[in-house]
């Protein structure tokens, strides 16, 4: 049980800069996750608390220790990588008891952990199978439990579920959740799949380009998104951005061809100064809604519909306004057709607005 | 009024035959039984009943039964040729497998001019061997060796070292010059088998709280095994028949003390004209290649098996 603390991390590849300046602290028994397009930096921050790569400038604490020059095996960490990194010539008991061998436990101790920690996993009937009898997901569980039995202060995972099948990635997701809850052992989780970084993380980093563009917990990063990137990358399908332009007819408006908003009232201060400006409205799908009569026609919009997606608990609709495509999220009972125009209306407190120029979100 | 008939009644002689799978395989395979039966089969048979026989040059011979064998067996050059070969091939083997583990792994990490050294690592390979052999010869001259001028200049010796001119001395040299020949063989050989490895494993491995030494051991060496188990099988193969390497370096000489089996072969056989006596010795080769052989070959049945 540990808490890390990551102080002005830098790594520079030659000339490359990939972590820029990192500030993180993970609390103990938290379980963080960075997310973000692959590039951005975040496996090498990983693995940069691991030990598998140099440090540039900065400083790494895990627990109260400074850890910068410390080799792997000293960190007191442990690792389930993408690809799994089973010893391929061992057994599944050999694998899993391979650390606790070379720190030298005894025999019987050993055991016990081992068969303790398959049980918790449900692999306890396949101990003395190779790896490559095993199928994705039982090596992705043998993976877990070489991390898990040895009572790690930390655990580490580098994109552990994009080697498994979608059905069997949930289910693994689910399971990790659990297995968390019940160990209470800090872990940072690498992934660029922002649903896996939503279900599972306490606490969510956003990161692109090396940076660290917004630390926060799920929901909150969902809902108040610092910054235009971070907006469109957390949520699927993407939130939607529409430039439009701020004028003041009685009351601030955002406007674009074939649409004209209303600014929400607790916007209108932030928003005065950019009138005549061009400003980024973002709105998510699921933000929007089939208009209804009711609808004050300042947040109501007419769109073209071009594609329809009906998913069965929803339904999606590729809409066109002006130059402008709107993918909305809309109830199952709407009936839309291709081709056909469709009243959408905004909710106006979901709306966001994002200055042109430094992308950051206005509120 | 005209009948049509099915197309395949018509159907050339050849090309019915060549439907037939049975037919098929055997015109196939010819080729490669022909080139076997001519270059492989025919020369061993024919060496089996040289060895056989009383034949010399210039006379048929007569079917003699082992006598060949018998007379070899009794030869002392030939006991001293026999061990020979068995200490030359087990040193040089022991020598590249060790050195050429050491220079793959080395090669196996990210430095500046890696292609450069990998590049000339392969020169000794390169090299004709008659030619680098002949280097090697001058260098351990009695009277010209840079060796023994090296070595009494820099003051560790006070008299010349007697390499090619003492028995024990020349056979050490040979396995000398026969590892820094085969050793960029292994080296390349296995570090393409190091490239194999999941670079992940290590790191794991690390994590683990495995030492350098114990990453070694007991993870890159089990994976390298079947790489290693072949290509110690073929030095072990090449080794034992080695024939250029000595009949350069030493002739065999001072003596008849560094014979091999195949250079002592050529001497009896060829350059004698006995080439019963001859043939019986190069004989002599055949079981423990075929020892070998059979362990490599159940080894990797069983790897596949397993």
């Amino acid at each position: 049980m540990a808490q890390v603390v990551l102080k002005d991390l830098n790594k520079k590849f030659d000339e490359v800069h990939v972590v820029k300046d990192v500030n993180l602290h993970v609390r103990d028994k938290e379980f963080l996750v960075l997310v973000g397009p692959s590039g951005c930096g975040k496996s090498t921050t990983l693995r940069m608390v691991a030990g598998l790569e140099e440090i540039t400038s900065g400083e790494i604490h895990i627990g109260d220790r400074l850890v910068n020059d410390l080799p792997p095996k000293d960190r007191d960490i442990a690792m389930v990588f993408q690809n799994y990194a089973l010893y391929p010539h061992m057994t599944v008991y050999d694998n899993m008891a391979f650390g606790l061998k070379m720190r030298k436990f005894p025999k019987a101790e050993i055991e016990t952990r081992v068969k303790e920690t398959a049980t918790l996993l449900g692999i306890q009937d396949l101990l003395k199978r190779k790896p490559r009898q095993l199928s994705g997901g039982q090596r992705q569980r043998v993976a877990v439990g070489r991390a898990i039995v040895r009572h790690p202060q930390v655990f580490l995972f580098d994109e552990p579920l994009s080697n498994l099948d979608a059905k069997l990635r949930v289910q693994m997701r689910v399971e990790l959740k659990r297995l968390h809850d019940r160990l209470e052992t800090t872990a940072i989780y690498v992934t660029h799949d922002q649903v896996e970084a939503m279900t599972l993380g306490d606490r969510v980093v956003v990161m692109k380009d090396g940076l660290v563009h917004q630390v926060g917990e799920p929901l909150e990063v969902y809902s108040k998104p610092r910054n235009k990137f971070v907006a469109g990358f957390i949520g699927s399908p993407a939130m939607n951005f529409i430039d439009t332009t701020i004028s003041d007819a009685g009351g601030l408006y955002a406007e674009t061809t074939g649409m004209r908003v209303k600014v929400p009232a607790d916007r209108v201060s932030r928003l005065a100064p950019y009138k005549g400006k061009t400003v980024t409205l973002g709105i998510r799908p699921e933000d929007l809604r089939e208009a209804a009569g009711s609808d004050p026609h300042d947040l109501v919009f007419e769109a073209l519909v071009e594609v329809v997606e009906p998913l069965g608990s929803e339904i999606l609709l590729d809409t066109t306004v002006g130059t402008h495509t709107v993918v909305a999220r809309v109830d199952p009972t709407v009936r839309a057709k291709h081709h056909q125009k469709i009243r959408l209306a905004f909710i106006p407190h979901r709306i966001h607005f994002f200055d042109n120029r430094t992308e950051e979100a206005i509120v | 009024m005209a009948l049509l008939r099915p197309r395949d009644v018509q159907q050339p002689v050849l090309a019915r035959l060549l439907d037939n799978e049975r037919a098929l395989a055997a015109v196939l395979l010819a080729p490669a039984v022909l080139i076997l039966a001519v270059f492989i089969a025919y020369p061993f048979v024919m060496g089996v009943w040289l060895s056989l026989s009383s034949t010399s040059v210039g006379n048929p011979g007569r079917f003699v039964g082992l006598q060949n064998f018998l007379k070899a067996w009794n030869d002392s050059i030939f006991q001293t040729t026999f061990q020979n070969t068995f200490v030359y091939t087990f040193w040089a083997t022991i020598f590249k497998l060790a050195l050429g583990m050491w220079l793959a792994l080395l090669l196996n990490r990210h430095f500046r001019g890696k292609r450069f050294v990998r590049a000339a690592m392969l020169l000794p390979f390169i090299i004709p061997t008659v030619l680098s052999t002949f280097a090697w010869r001058w260098m351990f001259d009695p009277t010209f060796s840079v060796l023994n001028w090296l070595l009494y200049r820099t003051g560790l010796i006070v008299t010349k070292l007697p390499f090619l001119s003492d028995g024990t001395w020349a056979l050490w040299c040979a396995i000398v010059v026969n590892t820094w020949r085969g050793m960029p063989f292994f080296a390349i050989t296995l570090l393409a088998g190091l490239q194999t490895i999941n670079p992940d494993l290590q790191e794991a491995a690390s994590l683990d709280g495995a030492n350098a030494w114990q990453r070694f051991w007991h993870v890159t060496w089990p994976l390298l095994k079947p790489v290693t188990i072949v290509v110690v099988v073929f030095s072990i193969i090449q080794t034992f028949s080695d024939f250029q390497l000595i009949y350069v370096l030493t002739g065999g000489g001072p003596a008849n003390s560094t014979h091999l089996l195949a250079t002592y072969a050529y001497q009896i056989g060829v350059a004698t004209g006995l080439l019963g006596e001859g043939a019986a010795i190069s004989l002599f080769m055949f079981p423990v290649l075929l020892a070998v052989v059979w362990i490599q070959l159940r080894y990797l049945r069983r790897l596949e098996g397993a």
